[in-house]
């Protein structure tokens, strides 16, 4: 006689939000095709009791300027077009299949080449010109001169509706106000706490910048690193934001790429740390393996940088949603 | 089943408070015994109709399960919670490497080897592959046999004799059940006498069906012949169907407390392609399995599997310190600079780190600050400039270098003068964030 199993699947009272990226020309930009992300009515890849409308997607990292300082394996696949963020673009979609571009405007760092404005506008719209997917654009970190660029870039890429990043609590108005005029959604920065996390995206809502067009990022660490901060963080996000806490219900993104390749275990070759395999293999695993740690904790997109990562993620998450084997 | 309560145990007590349990009321031991806390055992009063009362409730909801003897064994199961933000997770994911008995003996030794290489230092922890599984591929008893001897005597990691047959098995068995490897599949056609062998033995078995009401069939027919060390594969058909079992099967032991599953999983992730079966891995490992069987012995593909399994498992509510102490970086002479940082094990690795990145040999002065990052700590009183010149002082670094400056994080600048008053060091502002020391240290601390 055997017993009866009981019914373990879950229900949740409410949904995360779907946020679109993008725009075509009947929207009013000129992408080829948008990405939506989120929808999701229970925990990652639990197809069994909810739905996953939209898959994870992947976003490549472009910079304005040659990225010098990446591990030589992740700069090799590129080293040819660094020079140029257009034609870098194309490389990642034409050849590498990424589904986003990030943009990030390291060169208008005051530290660094502190390229101009109207610099950084221009290499968003070669961007735009060399590929037709969405774009997502990410300030170079100095908050006054992130605060001195977007507003020129936002204008620049007006109608194309991107994802522009970051907002913090500290520092949010002017992108929700560039935001708002320009149409653009915006990824919502906090430091691994789910309560600060709450914190920008009320303080977003307050000034009017609709939930809806907010992206969590709860920050990222690299595997080793810290990871399981983050994804403790995330689970408990995506939980409340499922049983209906409105301020928290927004898909997820995580910036993989600088991470997964600024520890050692990426990108010290073989020689500084024995047995550990060879670094153009080992490094692109760690980014990969990084990314599904994420994709597990509810990640919908996920920034990253090697061919082969991007490759061996892309077929992990064809199969996370119920493709291959 | 449900879980019994702190009143419900004090029902069941003597309710004489005489304190032989240790503490000072039969209500104060039932609400620690409800917590799990304590074992109901501890009172010497205890009547066996309680006792039988309590004994199935007391029992923990899955199954903790030993595999192999001494020092090489390893448990697993024994899990409480869903999420490790509720408690954390136990026991981690038990890593085993296959080996078929189908290889010729030179590839078998190989592969021992290989397996023997995967041990990595991370962070200051071992880690390394757990298991080493004799799979039976080629059907001959004295085949399997002598694999499964050819593995005993080269690796002292426990064994797994996955085989399916019980005549090939049970001489093969003979002589190594002394290291109480895990056995099986029992499946629908072998149970019985899979029983057989693992009660002869004492060995723990491994369950195999393609479906939850298969296994729990398996699982009452075994129970019902003696075998209680059971490891359940739910034989997921591809990763999603994988995925879905062990959560159903994790639920169901834990929310349900639903016996005949309350046990530990096992997974193979081998019939991929090695990045497939890495993927595989890295999921099954934070979603619940118990033990994944693998191909791969590339150490670009186990390290970051091992890294995964060593983040996951890590006790959420432990403050991850290392030791308060002066630490080199490179091999610091007396230019090198001095920089401050708290011993939140993850601070000082990510400052550890990106110091060895800027290639400039440094000394790391490490403050206790109880595993509190630099935020947390100042915001709690555990980074004052008292406290940062009491530790740097006694940690004497001041006297291997010849200058007097100290570097402290960016995020605490607000300290600077203090720190500088008090101890007549001259104190360097340095980035907030770690990933800017290499640039600082190659420009901004050459500079001066």
């Amino acid at each position: 006689m055997t017993a009866e199993i009981p019914d373990v699947k879950k229900t949740w009272p409410h949904s995360i939000n779907t946020v679109t990226i993008g725009a075509t020309a009947t929207e009013g930009g000129t992408r080829t095709s948008t990405i939506t992300v989120g929808g999701e009515t229970t925990l990652p890849f639990y197809h069994f009791e909810g739905t996953m409308p939209n898959k994870p997607v992947l976003a490549m990292e472009v910079w304005d300027v040659p990225a010098e300082d990446w591990p030589e394996p992740v700069k090799k696949p590129f080293a040819d077009v660094m020079s140029d963020p257009g034609t870098w673009a194309k490389r990642c979609v034409e050849e590498h299949g990424a589904e986003l571009i990030c943009l990030r405007l390291k060169g208008c760092d005051p530290n660094g080449a502190d390229r101009t404005p109207q610099e950084a506008a221009e290499a968003a719209k070669k961007v735009l010109d060399a590929v037709g997917v969405p774009l997502i654009i990410w300030g170079c970190g100095n908050v006054d001169k992130d605060n001195e660029v977007f507003p020129v870039v936002g204008d620049a890429v007006s109608g194309e509706n991107c994802l522009l990043g970051t907002i913090s609590e500290d520092n949010y108005k002017t992108l929700t106000a560039l935001g708002t005029a320009y149409k653009h959604k915006l990824i919502a920065a906090s430091p691994v706490d789910i309560n600060l996390a709450k914190q920008v995206n009320i303080l977003a809502m307050d000034v009017g910048f609709p939930p809806e067009n907010i992206l969590i990022y709860p920050s990222t660490g690299a595997l080793g690193y810290g990871i399981e901060y983050v994804y403790t963080i995330m689970e408990r996000l995506r939980i409340a934001g499922l049983k209906g806490d409105k301020v928290v219900a927004m898909p997820m993104l995580c910036d993989i790429g600088i991470e997964a390749w600024g520890v050692k275990e990426a990108k010290a070759p073989e020689s500084e740390v024995p047995g550990w395999g060879d670094v153009n293999e080992r490094g692109p695993m760690w980014e990969a393996a990084t990314a599904y740690v994420y994709l597990l904790a509810g990640a919908d997109i996920l920034i990253m940088r090697h061919p082969d990562a991007v490759r061996i993620t892309k077929n992990t998450i064809a199969r996370l949603m119920g493709g291959g084997a | 089943m449900a879980k019994v309560t702190g009143i419900g145990i004090y029902k069941l007590l003597p309710r004489t408070n005489c304190g032989d349990c240790n503490f000072p009321t039969c209500m104060a031991f039932a609400m620690q015994v409800a917590a799990k806390k304590s074992a109901l055992d501890q009172c010497p009063h205890v009547s066996a109709e309680a006792q039988s009362a309590l004994g199935d409730a007391q029992a923990p909801p899955m199954q903790t399960v030993k595999i192999g003897v001494g020092e090489a064994e390893y448990a697993i199961g024994g899990e409480t919670v869903l999420f490790r933000h509720e408690e954390k997770f136990y026991h981690p994911t038990g890593i085993a490497i296959r080996i078929s008995n189908a290889l010729p003996d030179s590839e078998i030794d190989a592969r021992l080897e290989a397996i023997g290489k995967l041990h990595f230092l991370r962070v200051g922890e071992e880690i390394g592959v757990n298991f080493v599984a004799v799979d039976c591929e080629k059907f001959d008893a004295a085949c399997y046999a002598s694999a499964v001897k050819r593995v005993s005597t080269g690796t002292d990691l426990p064994i797994i004799l996955a085989c399916s047959d019980p005549a090939i098995l049970a001489p093969a068995l003979e002589t190594v059940a002394d290291r109480r490897p895990l056995i099986g599949p029992a499946i629908e056609a072998n149970w019985e006498a899979m029983a057989e062998l693992a009660g002869k033995h004492h060995v723990p078995l491994v369950v195999r069906a393609n479906t939850l009401d298969g296994l729990c069939a398996l699982s009452e027919n075994l129970k019902e012949k003696g075998v209680e060390d059971l490891v359940l594969d739910p034989a997921g058909a591809d990763l999603v169907d994988t995925i879905t079992k062990l959560t159903e099967l994790r639920r169901l032991a834990l929310e349900k407390v639903f016996r005949p599953l309350g046990h530990p999983t096992l997974v193979h992730a081998t019939s991929d392609t090695p990045d497939e079966e890495a993927a595989t891995a890295a999921a099954v490992i934070c979603r619940y399995a118990g033990i994944v069987i693998m191909d791969s012995t590339e150490p670009s593909h186990l390290l970051p599997l091992l890294t995964i399994r060593q983040n996951i498992y890590t006790d959420p509510q432990v403050p991850n310190a290392i030791e308060a102490k002066l630490y080199e970086i490179g091999a610091p002479g007396p230019d090198a600079p001095v920089l401050l940082t708290t011993n939140f094990a993850l601070t000082y690795f990510t400052v550890a780190g990106e110091v060895e990145n800027s290639r400039v040999p440094s000394y790391i002065s490490v403050v206790d600050t109880e595993g509190l990052g630099v935020l947390n700590a100042y915001a709690d009183d555990k980074l004052s400039a008292e406290k940062v010149i009491k530790a740097v002082q006694e940690q004497g670094v001041m006297d291997k270098v010849k200058h007097n400056r100290l570097i402290i994080p960016g995020l605490v600048a607000v300290m600077r003068m203090e720190i500088q008053e008090d101890s007549g060091w001259e104190v360097i502002v340095g980035p907030e964030d770690a990933a800017g020391i290499p640039h600082f240290l190659k420009t901004e601390w050459n500079s001066n």
